[in-house]
């Protein structure tokens, strides 16, 4: 870890204005991610910028529009065993139960999860080259291991994956970021927070300089009855997911109403596709149906040596997720046999 | 199990200098560390686990990867579970850290989930098990697991390269049932 | 050895171990938390090519940051042995061992290059990071693929390790002639042991160029010997001292760099110093290989073997040649006339593969138990009934009588438990729900052997026994099993005893492995208290008037602190009246246990095993459960039942592991392993693990060794792969040949 100077923030404004000062300050919350990458030294910080003490960004409270607003520092475990979110947003707090384990999701914050960094290989290990972490330097994952590695929306330049299972369901849920900087306060729908990698994979989101995830908000629709978190991976817990599917339906009668789903482990970023989810609107529930969709989806999909499977494996666990939705038969995140 | 005599100085009300002088950046900080408080200077960059450790010799936490990815460093921090090795010291001014070591009451009595992992062999080369006794204390405090699919997934985060799993879900079954079950 | 009266008191009882009240504690100290006033830390810099040359390490930064004390490189490494021989350790493979700091040549991906040591591991940490290492690279080839055609039998044999038998009859010939054939190709990948404790070394500098040495090691008196042949130390003046060993595996079998690297330092600090490699790190030395295997079986139509023909390439790196038993194990448990096995290595620019539970075992056994299973198929027998129309009532490898084989009730036994004859053996015919349910089984075989050991029992006046013996207790329940044999002796109560162990100062033992330690350990505490016994009684006889006057050694009892005449208890000597009638307060004997000559010339020993997984299949996300385990185990005597089961269901354990979530991924292009971490190298959790059943078939074996042990660390392991492969076969109607079968490979 290199030596680095410690500021514990005491204001919003302070601490926005301490990283907007020098960008290679990193703002630290719960840190699951950012010390685990400083003692790899992926991260090599200036200076940390504590905001764990800001005042208010912990609360869970329900939003002028009967959304939910998360506070930024709500910690996964507190997120995801509020009553209004098991009540009114089980996919939200299924997700995140699916995710890491309960020593991490007690300590990771609501903003960190999204701020979290691909769990590529190369990306983690500084001895070989990496153009997220350097770049210029290549990206050995193309023609090395991508077993876990993107099929949609990569580049040449990058095909890693965001590893978070709680950003899938807030990209299915249509959340809003809210987050405030020297320029103020904005609000980023949740579609446009992550990016694609393109030709700067080093830069994960639409972050300015500065700005400070302060909140999540999750807009009124919240898929309580119809929803779903398919999680698959290389083994039964306390694993990345290879392909994920976040699902919420509002049925009409036996027809998909409103209908949105999201993968992960597919792409630098949580995978939406609005086109896909049209196809189902108004459409009877049927296995059919979910896999013209899934087709859709994965309509530009590209395997590598190791992870063309994710290609087939998420068409499936797509129609999956959907038949689970409709039928209002969640994922649990215990039992492991898939319904 | 006492502290190394020759650290005993880093308990009482004046800071202590923490290892030699290789960190002059040191930040003041207060912790209550199973029970006893005190007052300690910590370099920015060091972690929960290498404090606990390194300066403190409390030793029955683990370190296994050092990057919360084996749960051997599984502490309570403020009541709660957590992996001492990815939490930097200094930003829990002013909180509470139960370790293994704090888990037997004052006369050496062993705490009850301590007996069970004994009795059920829930372990065999030591090492993950403190992490595991501490997650399991936690997993009974936080009332989520009743049925064995439960404890396995809530303790997941834990890993026994031994294999011991089903011995140790035995154990905390046994804690478990005489709890009452612990409800939420 | 005569039998110790009324001694199955502990012995065979369940009993807790006798450690747990440390280990629960957080007590018991591992090697890198001992502790000295001058300690100094270490930290590895490893390197980043598999192949070529350091043509430059750039040091100045790094001895610019606080705290740092020194960079070792190959440039400024303080004289060690010149010749690689010094290097040699008691289990190394032919070849010249690696190593470190040695030149400016690198020959795998990871190898250490410098070790920067300051006065606080964060120091070290910080220090490392500053290291600049520049190389020359050269062409390297990490991929077994590409090796193939260059592989060869290795000229030198392994010690200890038994080479493939000379063909018997026709193999290939048979195999041709025979009117059912099943062959295939099975590929093994890469494994790491990862036990939970990285290795570590704590060097305690101790003046006079003393050295007390906490080494993450399976065999103190091991490390001991490399440290005093690299460094050119008397024996005297290093002391290794490892009580507790957080896991082995098999990775604590040779010494780690670690140990080199930590020596070296405090010698030229004239300090004390530890070294603690990180998890990462912990994935430059010692794997399992890959192999390759290809298995045909010959047979008749009613499933009797023809022929067999089972041959295995496994990677080596270029400096050893490592071997281990993968393909003997086929001809072992089978009987055919027409037997065909062979091992062949393939070097590549790797460090040397090394021996990991049960090395060879499981990789072998899940190439022919496969094979099996398919020949099941093919010939309509099941496959219970396959087995045991093979079965063979001698090593025909070998030319010898087993000491004693009990597969045949472990089968019986394990399928009974199991509920094997509801099994429909139709593939995909079994269904609950969207998951397709599939009942698989297979045959285990691990070597049950004895080394020679030492040990020491010393008996005082107050009734308290202390045991003691250089092994390792590595979570086996080796203190345990000790405290039992020493207690049982003297009819005492087990916290009556003592049992030292990992200490160079102790008796002699060879390194803790091959599921050997109880049976020689065991064997060697027996003798010794045995020794003791007949001293004790003996001053118990000298007292005037003694009431065991005239009594005879076997018709007496040692119990709660007295010798008593068995058939008549009323006649007894305290512990502490025959010692004052001898004049002593303690009694001492030290004694060496060999394994019988006559014995291993005409009988070799195996521990066996049937073990019997449900699997469930969501066929359309590729994604398997382990729902139901039931392994039956013919492994001599157990000692505890207790510590016995926990060592088998860890076997299997591993077993799920091995069969379906872990492998290192190497990049062939960089020469590296990839997925060096514990999030990205899957080994089993909680959740992957659910109902394991242990049934210990009676066995009666006086032959393998005195105590009748056969030893259980590996023999979990070894079945249950295979039978996991086997079942999802019979779930799915796939046959996977590629381990580990993970989703991919079931999508497939």
């Amino acid at each position: 870890m290199n030596r680095f100077s410690y500021l514990r923030a005491g204001d919003v404004a302070e601490a926005a204005r301490e990283a907007a000062a020098d960008p290679a300050a990193r703002v630290i919350a719960g840190g699951t991610n950012l010390i685990d990458l400083m003692k790899y030294d992926v991260e090599r910080p200036s200076r940390l910028i504590d905001i764990t003490r800001l005042p208010g960004l912990r609360a869970i409270e329900e939003t002028a529009d009967g959304g939910l607003s998360i506070g930024a520092l709500a910690s996964n475990t507190e997120v995801a065993r509020h009553p209004e979110v098991e009540r009114r947003y089980p996919l939200l707090s299924s997700t995140i139960l699916a995710g890491a384990t309960p020593q991490l999701r007690n300590a990771a914050s609501t903003g960190g999860n999204l701020l979290q960094r691909t769990r590529c290989y190369y990306f983690y290990d500084p001895g070989t080259p990496c153009n997220k972490r350097e770049p210029g330097t290549g990206c050995p994952a193309i023609g090395g291991v991508n077993r876990i590695h993107a099929v949609l929306g990569a580049s040449e330049h990058c095909i890693a994956t965001h590893p978070s299972d709680m950003c899938v369901a807030l990209a299915a849920l249509e959340a809003v970021v809210r987050v405030s900087g020297a320029d103020g306060e904005r609000g980023i729908p949740f579609a446009d927070f992550h990016r694609l990698p393109g030709d700067a994979p080093e830069r994960d989101t639409n972050l300015r300089q500065g700005e400070i995830v302060t909140a999540v908000e999750l807009p009124p629709n919240s898929f309580g009855q119809h929803h779903t978190y398919l999680k698959l991976r290389d083994r039964h817990s306390y694993a990345f997911a290879l392909v994920s599917v976040a699902a919420g339906i509002e049925m009409d009668g036996d027809r998909i109403g409103r209908v949105r789903f999201a993968l992960g482990g597919v792409a630098h970023k949580p995978w939406r596709d609005p086109e896909a989810e049209a196809l189902l609107q108004g459409r009877p529930a049927s296995a059919e149906g979910f896999a013209a969709a899934a087709e859709h989806v994965l309509r530009g999909a590209i395997g590598h040596k190791h992870n063309a499977f994710k290609i087939e494996l998420a068409r499936r666990a797509i129609v999956r997720a959907l038949g689970q939705a409709a039928a209002g038969t969640p994922q649990s995140q215990t039992d492991k046999r898939i319904q | 199990m006492p502290d190394n005599p020759a650290r005993a100085a880093t308990g009482g009300p004046a800071p202590a200098r923490l290892g030699p002088a290789t960190s002059p950046q040191t930040v003041a900080i207060e912790l209550t560390i199973n029970g006893r408080p005190r007052r300690l200077a910590v370099a920015p960059w060091t972690t929960l686990l290498d404090l606990l450790r390194e300066e403190l010799d409390l030793t029955g936490t683990k370190k296994g990867c050092d990057h919360g990815q084996c749960g051997s460093c599984t502490v309570l921090l403020d009541g709660q579970r957590i992996n001492a090795c990815l939490v930097l010291a200094v930003m829990k001014d002013g909180s509470a850290v139960t370790t293994v070591e704090g888990l037997s009451g004052p006369d050496g009595a062993l705490h009850p989930m301590q007996e069970a992992f004994i009795e059920h062999d829930a372990f065999q080369c030591g090492y993950c098990t403190p992490g595991q006794i501490c997650s399991a204390v936690a997993l009974v405090e936080e009332g989520r697991a009743r049925a064995p699919d439960e404890i396995r997934e809530l303790m997941s985060g834990n890993i026994c390269r031994c294999g011991a799993y089903p011995n140790i879900v035995a154990a905390i079954q046994q804690v478990l049932a005489s709890n009452g079950g612990a409800g939420r | 050895m005569p039998p110790i009266p009324n001694a199955e008191t502990h012995v065979g009882s369940p009993r807790s171990r006798v450690d747990g009240r440390a280990k629960v504690t957080g007590g018991a100290r591992y090697s890198a938390e001992f502790t000295a006033p001058d300690l100094a830390h270490g930290y590895v810099v490893n390197s980043t090519v598999a192949k070529g040359r350091i043509t430059g390490i750039d040091t100045a930064a790094a001895l610019a940051a606080p705290g740092v004390l020194a960079v070792f490189t190959h440039e400024n490494r303080p004289r060690t042995a010149w010749f690689s021989y010094k290097y040699q350790d008691e289990v190394a493979p032919p070849g010249t061992p690696f190593r470190p700091l040695y030149d400016d040549k690198v020959v795998y991906s990871g190898q250490p290059v410098a070790l920067v040591v300051a006065e606080s591991f964060d120091a070290a940490r910080h220090g490392a990071s500053l290291v600049r290492v520049s190389y020359q690279a050269e062409a390297h080839e990490t991929d077994l693929t590409s090796r193939m055609g260059e592989a060869y039998e290795p000229p030198k044999k392994r010690s200890g390790i038994s080479p493939p038998p000379k063909p018997r009859g026709d193999a290939p010939g048979a195999y041709a002639d025979s009117p059912v054939k099943v062959s295939g190709g099975y590929w093994a990948a890469y494994e790491h042991h990862n036990p939970m404790e990285p290795h570590a070394t704590t060097v305690v500098w101790e003046g006079g160029g003393k050295l007390l040495v906490h080494d993450k090691n399976q065999g103190v008196l091991n490390a001991q010997s490399y440290v005093s042949s690299v460094f050119g130390l008397g024996k005297d003046d290093v002391r290794v001292v490892t009580p507790f060993v957080g896991g082995g595996f098999g990775s604590g079998l040779r010494p780690q760099y670690q140990l080199f690297l930590a020596v070296m330092a405090a010698l030229e600090l004239r300090r004390s110093v530890r070294v603690v490699l990180t998890r990462d790190q912990m994935f430059t030395h010692v794997y399992r290989p890959n192999t390759f295997q290809t298995v045909k079986l010959g047979a008749n139509p009613d499933g009797t073997l023809r022929s067999i023909q089972h041959h295995s390439v496994t990677g080596t790196s270029q400096f050893e040649d490592y071997q281990e038993v993968v393909v003997n194990w086929t001809g072992t448990l089978y009987h055919c006339d027409n037997v065909e096995l062979t091992q062949k290595l393939a070097k590549l620019d790797t460090y040397t593969p090394g021996d990991m539970r049960a090395p060879g075992a499981p990789t072998g056994l899940f190439a022919a138990e496969s094979a099996m299973d398919e020949l099941a198929y093919a010939t309509g027998v099941d496959p219970i009934e396959l087995r045991l129309k093979n079965y063979t009532e001698h090593d025909e490898n070998e030319g010898k009588q087993f000491s004693s084989k009990e597969l045949r009730a472990c089968y019986e036994v394990g399928a009974e438990r199991f509920g094997w004859s509801e099994r429909n053996p139709e593939p995909r015919s079994m269904r609950e729900g969207r998951e397709l349910i599939g009942w698989g089984m297979a045959s285990g075989a691990w070597e049950a052997q004895m080394m020679k050991t030492s040990a020491r029992a010393v008996l005082t006046a107050d009734g308290k026994l202390e045991v003691a013996c250089a092994t390792a207790d590595i979570g086996t329940g080796t203190y345990t099993i000790l405290t039992q044999i020493g207690a049982d002796a003297f009819g005492l109560r087990m916290e009556d005893v003592t049992t030292r162990l990992g200490d160079t100062t102790l008796p002699y033992s060879p390194v803790e492995g091959g599921s050997w330690t109880a049976a020689s350990a065991g064997t060697a505490v027996q003798l010794a208290c045995e020794a003791v016994r007949e001293k004790l009684f003996k001053h118990a006889q000298k007292a005037s008037g003694s009431p065991l006057a005239g009594a005879k050694l076997d018709a007496v009892s040692f119990a709660g602190g007295r010798i008593e005449v068995t058939a008549d208890p009323d006649r007894f000597v305290t512990i502490a009246d025959a010692m004052r009638a001898g004049g002593v307060d303690r009694l001492e004997a030290e004694e060496t246990a060999n394994p019988s000559k006559i014995d291993q010339l005409r009988y070799t020993g195996y521990t066996h095993s049937a073990i019997f997984v449900e699997v469930r299949v969501d066929e359309e996300l590729g994604v398997v459960r382990v729902t139901r385990v039931v392994d039956a185990v013919a492994a001599g005597k157990i000692l505890n039942p207790k510590t016995a089961r926990s060592q088998v269901v860890g076997g299997i354990v591993w077993g799920i592991g091995m069969a379906l979530e872990e492998e290192t991924l190497p990049d062939h292009n960089l020469g590296r392993f990839m997925n060096h971490n514990l999030a990205e190298y899957h080994v089993p959790v909680a959740a992957d693990v659910q109902g394991i059943e242990v049934i210990f078939v009676d066995e009666h074996d006086t032959k393998v060794s005195p105590i009748g042990v056969k030893g259980l660390g590996e023999i979990g392991i070894v079945g249950t792969a295979a039978a996991i492969a086997n079942a999802i076969y019979h779930a799915t109607g796939k046959r996977i040949r590629d381990m580990p079968i993970t989703i991919d490979k079931v999508l497939g």
